[in-house]
């Protein structure tokens, strides 16, 4: 059972032969993803073809560098502060073989990739965060990315796109990681006290620390369809309120209601949208600032 | 025999310590509590206002439990909403148009879990607190005197000086919930609470705060009394800082700063 509302909704199919049938092109080989929405399996090379988008209008989640190859124009990204990676600041237990782990699985050093890019013919700096490095969480790394990011984009003079996705603050750093909230949030007012442009992109999931610093800090805020998008999370809140939460809750459309986002775009729609926001904030010539 | 990290944080939970306001009682006699966020409610949780010490007028603003069960539901055992820290925001925004240096009393558990609280947007409103507090040209001071809960403390923490009581503890994610998200038992709370390395000395050694209060020595008023002239000097000193705001952002800044 669908549960979600999305703008595009499945078509009828019953006279193909019901909803469960799978495609008739599918080859039986190949490897196939069920979406939790309408719970169809879906062929993983018409997933990626999709860009994750179930037909149904369900978001997957979706790797930082496919996002960002589908935003940036081809052949502009140029990725920066890839050196920075993670260490074991208080010696947490299995911290260091767990971080070995994910690297080797996902392919990447962190949870964030940074860099310069053109959207939409406009220059800017890009930042995906990756569901598949610690679902995103962020440590020492990604806020010291992230804060160079800002402070490169202050120093350049270039709007920042930000895709936020994040479990929040990564507890096997302590303090150290929770004291990147502060250290984000003050480098992207800076860049916004310096008169640039800050879009948030947000997708599932968004929550704690990340949403609680520079995923809210946008000048702008986008979030992708059906997204979990909070603070606190819902199984604590639950618990705390000992009242079962309608599914809704905490979804990119929940907080559009409640005045949080500035818009819910679907994917495919999601490079127009942001290199038209580009275009809107674009900065006046300099030259004639000078006259 | 020094405290187990975990017999530290049960310290700082116990509903027998010192709460926000009996520091603001004995710190500052003349403090004048001042209500709601403008925008939509006044939060029990955390008590702003103004106040002077020795002369000085500065913005006061606290995290309170309260100390009776009737007092502690009514302020939520100290987790704020959003309008508590818009309440802080609104009243620590004054705090530079008349020329007065915030103090920040942080005791919490973290802020609360709550529809109503993710509705009115929890989350925003820490964030704003945590951008906002970066910019105010006054000097802020945060003192960590309980419970230290993740974002909910940190976004009354962006600060010039932040100092803990001995026994308070600052930490990321509570030992319980650490304990149950990584090792699916919250019952290993206890070693949580070593690996987490949330005590005074701990941040104090990872470079988190500037100052540990030391409780041991002398009597309840001798530990107010110390702590009040504490205050004056820093405020005093802090005044006088030249390019203080590049100071504060060069405090966080450097925390996690490295290039492997």
């Amino acid at each position: 059972m669908a549960f979600l509302k999305f703008p595009y909704r499945a078509k009828n199919e019953l006279e193909k032969g019901g909803r469960n049938q799978l495609p008739a092109m599918a080859d039986e080989n190949e490897p196939t993803q069920d979406c939790p929405n309408c719970h169809k399996s879906i062929p993983l090379s018409k997933l990626w073809a999709q860009d994750s988008v179930c037909a149904c209008g369900y978001h997957f989640r979706m790797k930082a560098r496919h996002r960002i190859g589908l935003l940036a124009d081809e052949g502009t990204f140029c990725e920066a502060f890839s050196e920075i990676v993670s260490s074991d600041p208080l010696g947490f237990p299995d911290y260091r073989r767990k971080l070995s782990t994910v690297q080797s699985a996902s392919g990447e050093r962190e949870a964030v990739v940074c860099g310069r890019a053109k959207i939409g013919g406009h220059a800017c700096y890009l930042f995906a965060m990756d569901p598949y490095f610690m679902m995103g969480s962020m440590g020492a790394a990604v806020g010291e990315k992230i804060t160079r990011t800002f402070e490169a984009a202050t120093a350049e003079r270039l709007p920042v796109v930000g895709c936020a996705l994040s479990g929040g603050a990564r507890m096997q750093e302590g303090l150290i990681s929770l004291m990147q909230m502060a250290k984000t949030c003050g480098a992207l007012r800076r860049h916004s006290d310096a008169g640039l442009l800050y879009i948030a992109l947000l997708s599932d999931p968004t929550t704690g620390g990340v949403t609680a610093s520079f995923a809210m800090g946008g000048d702008i805020i986008l979030a992708e369809p059906g997204a979990t998008i909070g603070f606190a999370g819902t199984r604590v809140i639950e618990q705390t309120t000992h009242k079962a939460l309608p599914k809704t809750f905490q979804k990119s459309e929940f907080l559009l209601e409640h005045g949080f986002v500035d818009a819910i775009v679907a994917r495919s729609e999601q490079k127009a949208v942001i290199g038209k926001l580009l275009a809107l904030h674009e900065e006046e010539d300099h030259e004639q600032i000078g006259v | 025999m020094s405290k187990s990290a975990y017999e530290i944080v049960q310290q700082a939970r116990s509903n027998k310590r010192r709460t926000g306001l009996d520091f603001v009682e004995h710190l500052f006699p003349d403090f004048m509590e001042l209500h709601g966020d403008r925008r939509y409610a006044d939060d029990p949780a955390i008590v702003g206002g103004g106040a002077t010490l020795r002369g000085m007028p500065v913005t006061v603003i606290a995290m309170e439990k309260g100390h009776t069960s009737r007092e502690r539901a009514r302020r939520t055992f100290g987790a704020p909403h959003p309008e508590g820290y818009r309440k802080a925001l609104r009243l620590m925004q004054q705090a530079p148009k008349f020329h007065r240096p915030i103090v920040c009393l942080v005791d919490t558990s973290g802020a609360y879990c709550g529809v109503g609280a993710e509705e009115r947007g929890q989350g925003q409103a820490i964030a704003e607190n945590l951008m906002e507090m970066m910019t105010l040209d006054t000097p802020i001071l945060s003192i960590l005197i309980g419970e230290g809960g993740s974002g909910g403390a940190l976004a009354l923490a962006v600060a010039d000086r932040v100092w803990m009581l001995q026994s308070a503890v600052y930490s990321v994610i509570s030992p319980e919930g650490c304990a149950s998200i990584l090792w699916k038992d919250a019952k290993l709370a206890q070693r949580a609470a070593e690996c987490l390395k949330l005590t005074a000395q701990d941040a104090l050694q990872n470079g988190i705060i500037e100052e540990i209060i030391s409780e041991d020595e002398g009597t309840e008023n001798e530990l107010y009394a110390r702590l009040e002239e504490k205050i004056a000097s820093t405020l005093a000193q802090l005044k006088q800082e030249p390019d203080r705001l590049n100071k504060r952002y060069a405090r966080f800044r450097a925390i996690g700063q490295k290039a492997e």
